[in-house]
């Protein structure tokens, strides 16, 4: 039996702390990876939702989370990872896309912009938010990222896909 | 055969698909041709191997044996892998794989698309995922082959030729047994015969767009997903689960 001397949201707030291994300046909690704590007389259930089928930053971020939740005697604990509903770019907290940008990576357009195979959306430069951007390549240092160049600053930059 | 059992065929089929088509992505890992594209090949393998893990997974939890994603992919002989054959055959060079990519991504675009709104509603949600990853990798594909098709003459002798080598192996993506039947009537599986129309469009489109020709030769090889391979797909294999069978249970 549990003693459930810890609450849902204790516990999420405890989670919060996690950043994403990939992208550091970013929680778990404002990705949108963090979907629930179900307590029952089992223990406690982290539910997450991966973002990218293969992204091996789930991995990492299991084990944070267990380790975090052991660091404080939460038991037993338990990670499960949820397909359903798939994640979405459009669960980022704007503060997260505020972050993001800051950081030098262009958040996502809303997923609406998904919709085509090809559609050709405007990327504004995170640097000096210039909109005369132009896409180098598809795919880039993780799978949630394509590679852009900014035409007036001349600068490199990634940008977070829509997804 | 019962539903479960078909499910399981279904799943493994489109799990092996991922896994060896990741594979042979995989093998472009610091030998591409730029840097850029260095990352876009294994990107998109890994993209497969997430693929891969999910459809595995799910199948071990059907066949209710215990079995893991991991034991699938490492404990299946050539026999009992279900991959369309198109997915094994060694890459002669960068046409040839973005070319194949065009083929079986935009395939699995159409597939998964249709497969969102499967009634189980693991294969649904699987494919929510996949179809978003595929339209990247169909895009992407679809650049290249028109860049390559319409550009030197080398690049377009080695676009046309490589079509010319795989479409052969392009009719079997669409083929159905019992299982697919079984799955279509209960709205799980996908309408290959819907998807084909909307792939021969697209693919056409872009050949013209490439300026590459139709290969004349109608003839269509068959046998992966009943388990008879081509050579390479031994090889794949004795490299790939190497170490499972040299260290049975080994672990990171």
């Amino acid at each position: 039996m549990v003693k459930t001397n810890h609450t849902r949201s204790e516990i999420f707030k405890l989670l919060s702390a996690i950043p994403d291994p990939e992208i550091p300046v970013v929680n778990i909690q404002e990705m949108g990876m963090l979907r629930d704590v179900i307590i029952s007389e089992e223990g406690y259930n982290v539910l997450l939702t991966p973002t990218y089928t293969g992204c091996p930053a789930m991995a990492q971020i299991q084990h944070d989370i267990l380790a975090l939740l052991a660091s404080e005697h939460i038991a037993p604990a338990k990670v499960t990872l949820i397909l359903e509903p798939a994640w979405t770019t459009d669960w980022m907290s704007e503060q997260a896309k505020e972050k993001l940008k800051k950081y030098g990576i262009a958040p996502p357009l809303h997923s609406s912009c998904n919709q085509g195979v090809f559609a050709n959306n405007t990327i504004h430069c995170p640097l000096c938010n210039s909109a005369n951007t132009s896409l180098i390549s598809r795919f880039g240092s993780t799978p949630c990222k394509s590679l852009y160049q900014c035409n007036d600053c001349k600068e490199p930059f990634e940008y977070f896909k829509c997804h | 055969m019962t539903e479960q059992q078909a499910l399981y065929k279904y799943c493994t089929q489109l799990g092996d698909n991922a896994l060896i088509q990741s594979y042979r992505l995989a093998e472009w890992c610091s030998r591409a041709p730029i840097l850029e594209e260095d990352l876009a090949l294994t990107n998109m393998a890994l993209d497969m191997t997430g693929r891969a893990q999910l459809l595995l997974q799910y199948a071990g939890q059907l066949a209710g044996k215990g079995q893991t994603e991991d034991d699938l992919a490492y404990r299946r002989s050539e026999p009992e892998y279900s991959n369309s054959l198109i997915m094994e055959l060694p890459d002669d060079d960068f046409a040839f794989t973005m070319v194949r990519q065009l083929l079986t991504s935009t395939f699995e675009y159409f597939l998964y698309s249709a497969l969102t709104s499967s009634t189980d509603k693991t294969v649904a949600a699987i494919a929510a995922k996949a179809v978003k990853e595929a339209k990247y990798h169909m895009a992407h594909t679809t650049d290249w082959v028109i860049r390559l098709g319409d550009g030197t003459d080398e690049s377009s002798r080695r676009t046309q030729q490589a079509l010319n080598k795989l479409w052969p192996y392009t009719e079997e993506l669409f083929e159905t047994d019992d299982a697919h039947k079984m799955l279509l009537a209960a709205g799980i599986a996908a309408d290959v015969n819907k998807i084909k129309a909307s792939w021969s469009e697209h693919i056409n489109a872009t050949r013209t767009a490439a300026k590459i020709t139709m290969p004349s030769d109608d003839y269509q090889h068959s046998g992966g997903t009943r388990g008879i391979h081509t050579e390479y797909l031994g090889h794949i294999l004795s490299e790939m689960q190497y170490l499972q069978r040299a260290y049975p249970d080994a672990k990171w």
